[in-house]
């Protein structure tokens, strides 16, 4: 029996990150990579089977895959741009490569260039997604609610920048990364799509991308263990995605965070994203992710039976909307002093928001309708529960706030 | 940029429009075009009855040809058309993904055909 096709599956799920970004990272030419790994994907799959698995795959790969980049190269040669690349490359080529760990891992600098700021922001998630998870178009495109084509342009344009605009493939120096490194995190966050589960406002289209986003936190935190927010990021990750099972009933109804059984919450999740927090408190340097998972630790303390502490949430939100004023957290904000200091406290903070800013912000007329509702305010909490309907993508959500409207 | 929204809808969605006002169905819809209009993304629209109240016209050979019945068979019917003025296709489509209907059936963006739309109108 030989299992060749399940070992290419394999290595390209579990490498292609490491050997793209290794690719790409000597020519910045992120969509010659991709095809050059492509095709020695398809030679691998027609040539292990009767040559056998070599006993270094990942090697086998990157060899046959810089092999076809100087082939590409050199078909190009009569560019004079390309020389450069292309004597970088030969070099490259001559040095064996004898297994997994002679390579660098540059996933992180490409993290970094897909997060760019010449880069649209709106593509720094795909293009993560694509490059370093491997993770086909027409899968991302349905995330993000574009058409798969419009999608695939999209792309093929922001590889073309990247080559064109000459981005380098490094970790930015340290004048400069504070702002480079918030968007590589804003990008994964982006990529998790859940904001908040203290709100019926989930937008369920990331749902299954909540996996992936931990995956690639995971890749910076292991090369860069020395920043809290990196850490801060993936616990608030870990301390939402620990809920996944308790956010529904087996029928697909919504289940707010105050309704959810503790006991259908995952341990594991927690007792990691706990550790991440705590290491990143310990490197006395706050920020918005940490302040983000601190909040949602204190959620996950209803695991030992405690009572919610939401004087704490309180004062974390506090902290949180100081550092970074999102609508999202001044959302939860207010929906947080709702319960510490009463309806009223809670709806007044909510009035401070800026209505245009608001509009379709389906999250703020949720909790608005929960307030007025509860403050007696039947009339105006029809109307606020009209707009959270109206605004509503997940069918399930839509429910559940139907059902309050009663 | 105005988009044409064309709603397909259930056999279920269509028998929830007879049970009244207070139905999540009329209710979920209610909503929905509330949003819209605050949005200020909503230029018109209306339910249809259902597709076997429709004709459908076409000429073949310099003939009229009138079909009893909708032009396409399918499980969901056209239930409803709206015209939305918004920025992009994105926006249009996240407003098609909020649409009760996508949830159920699904919904048919495209653009309209402004300079057909101008010589059609054109005193």
């Amino acid at each position: 029996m030989n299992d060749a096709p399940g070992t290419v599956e394999v290595v390209a799920r579990s490498s292609y990150g490491r050997l793209l970004a290794y690719l790409c990272s000597a020519t910045r030419d992120v969509a010659s990579a991709e095809d050059a790994l492509g095709e020695a994907l398809v030679s691998a799959l027609a040539s292990w089977p009767s040559d056998g698995i070599p006993k270094q795959p990942e090697a086998w790969l990157l060899t046959a895959a810089r092999h076809r980049l100087v082939d590409q190269a050199r078909r190009r040669r009569v560019r004079e741009q390309h020389q450069e690349s292309l004597r970088t490359l030969a070099a490259g080529s001559a040095a064996p490569v004898s297994n997994s760990d002679a390579f660098p891992d540059r996933r992180a600098e490409l993290l970094f260039v897909c997060a760019h700021p010449v880069i649209d922001p709106a593509l720094h998630t795909p293009l993560m997604l694509q490059t370093v998870l491997g993770l086909d178009a027409a899968r991302i495109a349905q995330a993000f609610l574009v058409p798969p084509a419009t999608m695939g342009q999209r792309l093929v344009r922001a590889k073309r920048k990247i080559r064109a605009a000459g981005i380098p493939f490094e970790i930015p120096p340290p004048h400069e990364l504070a702002p480079r490194l918030e968007a590589v995190l804003e990008a994964i966050y982006a990529a998790y799509g859940i904001g908040s589960d203290e709100v019926a406002g989930v937008d369920p289209r990331r749902e299954d991308l909540a996996g992936e986003a931990i995956w690639l936190a995971r890749v910076v935190q292991q090369r860069m263990p020395d920043e809290p927010e990196v850490r801060g990021l993936l616990a608030l990750m870990l301390f939402c995605d620990a809920r996944r099972a308790a956010r529904r009933t087996p029928d697909g109804r919504y289940v707010p965070l105050s309704e959810q059984d503790p006991a259908a919450w995952s341990m594991d999740a927690i007792r990691e994203a706990e550790a991440e927090l705590g290491a990143a408190a310990q490197m006395g340097r706050p920020g918005r992710f940490q302040l983000e998972a601190a909040i949602q630790s204190v959620h996950s303390e209803r695991v030992q039976g405690g009572r919610t502490d939401w004087a704490a949430i309180v004062v974390f939100y506090e902290h949180l909307v100081a550092l970074a004023p999102t609508l999202g957290a001044r959302v939860a904000q207010a929906a947080a002093v709702a319960v510490a200091q009463g309806l009223t406290n809670g709806l007044a903070l909510l009035d401070t928001i800026d209505l245009a800013a608001a509009a379709t912000y389906q999250p703020y007329w949720a909790v608005r309708a929960h307030l007025l509702r509860n403050l007696g305010r039947t009339a105006d909490a029809a109307e606020a529960y009209d707009r959270a309907i109206g605004l509503a993508v997940d069918p399930a959500t839509r429910q559940f706030l139907l059902a309050e409207r009663g | 940029m105005r988009y044409g929204f064309l709603i397909y809808e259930s056999t279920r969605d269509f028998e929830a429009r007879g049970s009244g006002p207070d139905h999540p169905y009329i209710a979920a819809w209610r909503a929905y075009h509330k949003a819209l209009l605050a949005a200020g993304a909503y230029v018109g629209g209306a339910p249809l009855q259902d597709a076997g109240t429709a004709t459908t016209v076409g000429i073949k050979d310099g003939q009229r040809r009138v079909q009893d019945g909708p032009f396409a068979e399918t499980k969901e019917q056209l239930g409803g058309f709206m015209i939305l003025e918004l920025p992009t296709i994105d926006a249009a489509l996240e407003w098609a993904a909020r649409c009760p209907a996508a949830a159920t059936g699904a919904v048919e963006v495209r653009p309209i055909d402004d300079p057909a739309h101008e010589a059609i109108v054109a005193p």
